[in-house]
């Protein structure tokens, strides 16, 4: 005989899961009391269950497995689902599992119950409420199979105490079988030599590359396409990190915050092949002029991302690995000199017109010698608001990972995201970045990182505001500031030194390299504050 | 235009909320909804009638099939498929307009299923444009209630 909550806890270890991130309550105490009998899953206490779906997240991200996140019924759920709406926004794989109220008491209104699936049924990939125990072992096996295929996402299990009591006899996961469910997708091969003959022809061909280059696994096949090729690529948010920064085809990142040389690209292109991107707002304001004057190819995973938000001309849904690989191998060389060439004018042609206060840091030039001095295959996880731009904007790619939320902008993601990244390799230096509002919504987890000896970097982007929304309403509201002035933070130094982290203050341009150098080379956890002016601009 | 989905579902509990709630999260129409079981009780079978332009139309399909539960979508064309509606019409009955009523009911071939005092209950089956046609003639006599089951479609063998 076996509970359901011993088949909780064998089904994560069947999936070779060796650390979850979690939140205790009474309603998953029998799955913590197994947790608890056993060594090979490892269970980090976070000090908000929100911060556990951003842990689990930065963990799947570094992995490319699902990350593995638990809470209790009611709050306890509810404060998971931030975590669940921005990891469904970014494809990232997470299992969330949830313990619930009684199964006959479910829809009384009892103690610590809300309607967990109901509440998180928007941004879920899918979702269970375990009805009989004896499902338990095909449900993780399907769950995790579900997150990780096809394009990827939360998926919700949702487990009354009851049913985590209750026994049955066997131990049988059996095989998948959803009939409905068919994620893979090769990517059809009439319409790759299609796309390679229109490339071919094309005379301003420019390839976008979307995070779901990352999250396929086709960094590779693209970056080799694009030079064999000679096709110069831009990038989102969440594609950065495809291309090195220097690369001499790589034109930066567009978009509304991005490069203007980017969107420059994009306007001028006469075939843009648009790969794992959903293209929303941000990154493509004005979808109906690029439809007008260009070929679109748009490659997806997702077929219902084709044509949601922008028009096409070629659908290609598929495997960007394999369909990458596939143009790799049909593609003939190319060269588009001119092309480039005029791409790099117009990257010359755009002068920054921001002017930085020098009194204290420039955070653009931070961020550059941050990330050069960084270990090659370092993580670089940005928080939201202008230190995000600024990150965006200036980071150095190499060999390491950049972590963001693109889809929601969800401050406070950065440093449980970081202690997840960590945790999946504790040999790679993981640097959070994140500006003095979104260190505060995730500041209690210094306790987090130091119950568990977890030593990341955390540099805090202070200027004593909300930066992007401060910049917002002096653009939109005329300087009528309201509700942005952080007046009333704590002394950053002491909550380092409460925490038992060393503390950096950098506040000049000279002395980045140097407080940089030092910041890094500490051995645990390490806190530095970064005085940016007040009133610095993401865009001028 | 128009848009007719017939679309079989794993018949579990919540499937039926996951799609309503789908298309009041993307902005989608529902004008009609049926679900019922097919033969096999694994599965129900959802016939969903909404209305938008043809980019709406094409993404309800492709939303429909990323849901795990969906089984297949099928977008129908009038051409290709039978549409089918039920009725049933509780009316005013009185001695001067008992002739009206059974002209109309045989004409469009609907029952009289009850007779009361002073009402009638006519039940139909048929083309749903037969239903409005018969609605429509029976609202001058006073149609106290109505129930429909919402159109039904199949579609015709494959050529």
């Amino acid at each position: 005989m076996i509970t359901g909550a011993q088949a909780l806890v064998n089904g994560l270890r069947d999936q070779g899961v060796s650390v979850c991130f979690g939140y205790p309550g009474v309603a998953i105490a029998p799955f913590y009391d197994c947790l608890a009998q056993q060594t090979e899953i490892r269970h980090i206490l976070v000090r908000t269950e929100q911060s556990a779906g951003h842990a689990a997240s930065g963990y799947a991200r570094m992995t490319g497995k699902p990350g593995v996140c638990i809470t209790t019924s009611g709050p306890g759920a509810t404060n998971l689902m931030t975590a669940l709406a921005t990891a469904y926004a970014d494809s990232v794989p997470l299992i969330a599992i949830t313990g619930q109220v009684s199964s006959q008491l479910l829809g009384h209104d009892v103690f610590q119950e809300v309607d967990t699936t109901g509440t998180a049924e928007a941004f879920v990939k899918y979702s269970y409420l375990v009805k009989n125990a004896a499902d338990i072992p095909r449900i993780i096996k399907e769950a995790f199979y579900i997150a990780n295929s096809g394009r990827k996402g939360p998926v919700l299990i949702d487990v009354p105490v009851d049913i985590q009591k209750s026994s049955f006899k066997e131990y049988e996961p059996g095989e998948i079988n959803l009939r409905g469910y068919k994620p893979y997708t090769k990517g059809n091969s009439v319409q790759i030599t299609k796309i390679l003959k229109l490339l071919d022809k094309a005379k301003h061909p420019l390839i976008c590359v979307g995070g779901g280059v990352i999250l396929g696994d086709a960094i590779s096949e693209v970056r080799q396409f694009a030079e064999k090729t000679n096709i110069p690529v831009v990038s989102t948010m969440m594609g950065i990190g495809v291309m090195p920064k220097n690369h001499p085809l790589y034109f930066g990142m567009l978009g509304s915050n991005g490069k203007p040389y980017a969107n420059r690209a994009v306007l001028k292109s006469d075939v843009m092949v648009i790969v794992g991107a959903r293209v929303a707002d941000r990154a493509i304001t004005t979808p109906n002029n690029v439809e007008k004057n260009t070929t679109i190819i748009h490659i997806d995973i997702d077929t219902a991302e084709i044509g949601k938000n922008m028009g096409f001309t070629i659908p290609l849904v598929g495997d960007a690995k394999y369909i990458f690989g596939e143009m790799l191998e049909k593609s003939a060389e190319g060269n588009h000199k001119e092309w480039i060439e005029e791409l790099q004018e117009i990257k010359k042609s755009c002068v920054d017109p921001r002017v930085f206060h020098d009194e204290y840091v420039n955070p653009c030039r931070f961020v550059q010698i941050l990330s050069d001095k960084m270990d090659d295959n370092a993580v670089y996880v940005a928080d939201v608001g202008q230190n995000q731009m600024w990150s965006a904007d200036n980071y150095i790619t190499k060999r390491g990972r950049f972590l963001t939320t693109g889809g929601q902008g969800t401050m406070g993601y950065s440093i449980p995201a970081a202690i997840g990244a960590k945790l999946s390799d504790e040999n790679r230096q993981v640097v959070a970045v994140c500006g003095d509002g979104g260190f505060q919504m995730s500041m209690m987890e210094l306790g987090t990182m130091r119950q568990h000896h977890v030593p990341i970097k955390i540099v805090i982007i202070q200027n004593n505001y909300l930066g992007l929304v401060r910049e917002y309403q002096h653009k939109t509201y005329h300087d009528r500031y309201m509700a942005v002035s952080l007046e009333g933070s704590p002394d950053f130094e002491k909550i380092a030194e409460a925490y038992g982290m060393p503390y950096y203050y950098l506040e000049k341009n000279e002395d980045i390299e140097k407080t940089v150098d030092e910041f890094l080379a500490e051995k645990g956890a390490a806190l530095m504050v970064c005085r940016v002016y007040e009133l610095d601009q993401v865009k001028g | 235009m128009r848009g007719i989905f017939s679309v079989t579902v794993e018949n579990r509990s919540g499937v039926l909320s996951k799609i309503a709630g789908l298309f009041a999260r993307r902005g989608f129409n529902i004008e009609q909804l049926t679900v019922g079981e097919t033969d096999d009780p694994t599965v129900s079978s959802i016939t969903i009638v909404s209305e938008g332009d043809d980019r709406t139309m094409e993404q309800i399909e492709k939303q429909l099939n990323k849901q795990i539960d969906v089984i297949k979508v099928r977008h129908l064309n009038a051409l290709h498929s039978i549409e089918r509606e039920g009725v049933i019409i509780k009316v005013n009955y009185t001695r001067s307009n008992r002739l009206d009523i059974m002209e109309i009911c045989s004409v469009i071939g609907a029952k009289i299923v009850y007779m009361g005092t002073q009402s009638l209950v006519i039940e139909y089956f048929g083309e749903p444009e037969m239903v409005q046609s018969l609605l429509l003639n029976l609202r001058p006599m006073g149609i106290q209630e109505v129930a429909r089951t919402g159109e039904l479609a199949l579609q015709k063998e494959q050529k």
